[in-house]
Order: C-alpha cells, then structure tokens, then sequence
C-alpha cells in the first residue's frame, strides 16, 4: 500500500492532469445540472439540492473506487495476463486480500474531495437536516455499495483467469457510472434492473444518497445490505474457484 | 490517389476487425449519453405537464435518436490520435511516409464508419422501440439532412484534424482536448437541444462551429427549421468548411516546420 502511494507521488504530472479532468467533469456535471433545473423545480419528485447531493455522492464514490478498487482489479488483470501474479500467490498472506490493496491511484482524490465540497454544499442548502438516522443509514448504505462495486470489480478480474483480454470490460462499467449521476428511478423499467442488478450503479450511488436525504425505505436497505452480504461471498467464492483453475504461468 | 484510398481503406478494416469487440465496448458511450440525457429530458418534460420549450418526450426521442445516428456518422477520434502519437513517438513514422498523413487518417475514420453502420442501426431501432419516438418523414428533408451531414462530417474532420496538430507544439495536450470536447458537449446539442440552453451560453455558441456539427443537421431532418434557417445553416457549414480548410493547410505546414526544428 504505501509502495503504491509512493509510486503515485513520483508523476506529479499527472495530479495536474487529473485536476484537469476532475474539474472539467464537474462543470459538465453542473452546468447541465443548471440547464436542467432551469426548466423545471423537481425531477421525478427529486429536487434540485437532492439532486446536487445525488452528485457529490457520484463524485464521491468515483473517486473512492478510482482510489481504491479499480487500479489493484486493473493490475490483477495484467498480472494474469504477463504472469506476474505468481509472485503473490506465493506470499504467505491471503491472496484475495493481496490483489486488492495491490495498487492505489492517489490523484483520485480530487474527485473524493471535489464530490464531498458538493454534497457539503447540497446539504447546507438543505438547511442540514441530517440527523442521527441519515448518517448511520448513509454510513451503512455507502459501506454495502463499496463492498457490491468491490466484487463486481472482483468477479470481472476473475473471469481473466479464462479470458485473458477482458480489460476492455471495466469500460462498461465507465460508460454505465454516468448514468448514475441522476437518480435511477427515472430510468425506464428494464435499464433500471441493468444499472441495478447487473451493473450496480443503483447500490453505488443512489441507494447511499437516498440513505442521506432520508428518503431510504427500509425494504430497500434491507435488499442493500443483502445484496451486498450476498456479492462478497459469490465473489470470494468465485475467485477461489478461479484461483483452483489457474495454472500459473509457468505451470 | 483512389487505389491508395482503396488500399488504406481494406487494410484499416482489417485492424479494426481484429479489435471487433473492443470496438462494440467503445460503442457503448455512444449509446449510453443519449439514452441518459433523453431519460433527463423525459422526466422533465412530464414534471411540466408533458412539453418543454417545445419537446413533448416522443420528440425528445427522435432528437436523441438521430443525434446518436449523426454523432456517430461525423465524430473523429483524429485529437487523441495525435496525443497519442505524439507522446509514443510514432508521429515521425507518419511523417516519414510519402503520401500526407491526412488521408490514411480520413480512409481509418470511413473505414470506422462503414463497420459500425452495422451496430448504429440496430442500437436506433432498439431505443426507438422502448422510447417510442415521434417523427414524420420528408422526402425533400431528408436529402438537404442527407447534404448536412455530410458537409458537418467534411468540417468537422478539417477542424479537428486541424487542433489535433497543436500536438505538434506541446507535448500534453489533454488539456486543449479537454476544453474543446466539454464546449462540444454543450454546443453540439448533445446535452440539451440547443433552444434549452440558457441564452448565454448560446451567444458563445453562435460564434463557433459546434452547432452546425450535430444539431443543425438533427433539428433540419426533424423539420424544426424554417426554410430560412436551413438556408443559413447551410451557409453557415460551407463558410466553416472552407476556413478549417485554409486551417489545416496552415497548421499542417508551420507545424512540421516547427517539428523538424526540434530535431526528429
């Protein structure tokens, strides 16, 4: 962990390079958020500062699982391919547990801290009604989303023991994540169950959001945290029955 | 001059074909912009009693629709290209060719075009059969829709291939890149038809080319444009055209003297 964060220190470029890209995305997000709302006071029955939080909370997460989740799944998926994942397969410690923290992309950040000063935003012109209940039910609501997108990510990197050029994959997932900047729910019936049940784009952001906002049912949250108790142990087991079927490189 | 196009263009299709499901992968922005910003557009035009500045959800449908059909049609990939050269160093393999690098460029993009024709379509019915768009057919329409496109795809490709050059002065262009894809974002239409936007932001886009590239043919094929207007858009494509022509002679010219200056 911290060999990645050093690594990551060493291309100071490349922070100016994904400011760049972290603050253009936001413009975009919020000048077409001002575009909209110049034309109508609620959407669905979101209203324009639910809406912000709905984008800190995207911003967010983005950032987290940039940070945090997609570059070790990326570099697992190189190390299959070169055959450099033997290296940690030797190592004493759970191997799960190895290619998950193997890589950080520290720069991400600025997504992190860019999505909480809109939410923080949002929520102030909410007039801070966040109490006891929203918070716990954010905290948990956010925990179950980072562990579904964490085995989502994990089943994908799997599935690169059998297919070994599947790195292209993890562009679906990019390409569905814009979608979650506005709220599932106005989806039409069929792209909802996609973004929620095949891509978890729903679990991801929504779902934290509503938890925020207070306006979660607790027949929602109780599907939230079963999915996500339900993902991590396909995904675990998953990835040791891939582990079994893969015969190293130099086998 | 023909045979080369016919050579470059058979050997593109090949590397594309190779890459085919990388390329359905990348297909998927395409698809998936439109199909968020019309569910937007959607909701709120039902929030306003079903019709927005003068979109009902059936019209939106089709303006996202063939906006998604033209988008793909005239969009280039030629900026990221030349990034990318740039920073691998390929660029001066290009150079060394004999034949001007344009038009292995221009055969790569036609080549694109004509193998995803086979995906555009079947995309186009599929969100029209879940979004149920409304639209009426005009012969005379369709062939002036037919001329825009065209000349949008001919400008567009000079003044991209144009900017792409300024690869030529820095190293890292992303950031250039960046600023000319969100105004486009704006300005096209893809974010919001054009009459939606807020009034400033459509006096920044009268003075530049982004909204003949998309929604000026879009909203003609629509029969939204009054004989007037279509004239003037038209007017307006050929005087672009004509001046990221001169463009691309000029940045083309000055930029491969400034690149041999540096001493590849």
């Amino acid at each position: 962990m911290r060999i990645g964060i050093l690594n990551e220190l060493a291309y100071r470029m490349n922070f100016l390079v994904q400011l760049l890209q972290s603050g253009m995305s936001l413009l975009t997000a919020l000048v077409g958020f001002l575009v909209v709302f110049s034309h109508t006071e609620t959407l669905g029955d979101w209203r324009p500062n639910d809406i912000l939080a709905l984008l800190g909370v995207y911003l967010i997460v983005g950032g987290l699982v940039g940070l945090l989740i997609r570059p070790s799944m990326s570099r697992l998926m190189e190390d299959v391919r070169e055959g450099t994942l033997d290296y940690t397969l030797t190592k004493p410690e759970d191997a799960q547990f190895l290619v998950s923290i193997a890589q950080v992309r520290i720069w991400k950040l600025t997504d992190f801290v860019l999505g909480s000063i809109v939410l923080g935003y949002a929520l102030f012109n909410r007039g801070l009604d966040v109490g006891f209940d929203e918070t716990i039910a954010f905290a948990v609501t956010l925990t179950c989303g980072g562990a579904i997108v964490y085995s989502f990510f994990l089943i994908l990197s799997t599935l690169s023991f059998w297919f070994i050029r599947i790195d292209n994959i993890l562009v679906i997932f990019d390409a569905m994540y814009q979608a979650g900047r506005w709220p599932i729910g106005l989806y039409p019936y069929w792209l909802k169950f996609v973004l929620t049940f095949i891509v978890p784009i729903a679990f991801a952001i929504t779902v934290p959001a509503e938890g925020l906002i207070g306006r979660l049912d607790a027949q929602t949250l109780g599907l939230d945290i079963g999915v996500a108790t339900l993902m991590i142990a396909v995904s675990r087991l998953f990835w040791r029955y891939g582990l079994r079927n893969y015969s190293g490189a130099s086998a | 001059m023909l045979s080369i196009y016919l050579a470059y263009l058979k050997t593109s299709i090949a590397v594309m074909f190779q890459y085919r499901a990388s390329m359905l992968i990348w297909m998927i922005w395409r698809v998936i912009e439109p199909i968020i910003y019309l569910v937007v557009w959607t909701a709120v035009a039902k929030s306003r009693g079903g019709e927005v500045g003068g979109y009902t959800p059936g019209t939106f449908a089709a303006y996202y629709i063939v906006l998604m059909i033209v988008q793909q049609y005239t969009f280039t990939w030629i900026m990221h290209e030349y990034e990318w050269r740039v920073r691998s160093g390929t660029l001066s393999a290009v150079l060394l060719k004999p034949i001007h690098p344009i038009h292995s460029d221009i055969a790569d993009n036609i080549g694109y075009k004509v193998l995803m024709t086979v995906i555009i379509f079947p995309a186009a019915l599929f969100i029209g059969l879940l979004f149920a768009p409304v639209f009426t057919f005009h012969a005379d329409l369709f062939i002036l829709f037919l001329l825009a496109v065209v000349l949008s795809y001919v400008m567009r490709f000079f003044i991209e291939w144009a900017l792409a050059l300024v690869a030529f002065w820095t190293t890292r262009n992303e950031a250039f890149n960046q600023v000319y894809f969100l105004l486009g974002l704006f300005l096209t239409g893809r974010i919001a038809p054009l009459g939606l936007l807020p009034d400033w932001l459509r006096e920044v886009g009268d003075a530049l080319p982004f909204q003949w590239m998309l929604a000026f043919p879009v909203e003609l094929l629509l029969g939204r444009l009054t004989n007037g207007e279509i004239a003037h858009g038209l007017t307006m494509q050929v005087l672009w055209l004509v001046f990221s022509f001169g463009l691309h002679r000029i940045v083309w010219w000055r930029g491969v003297r400034k690149y041999s200056a540096v001493g590849a």
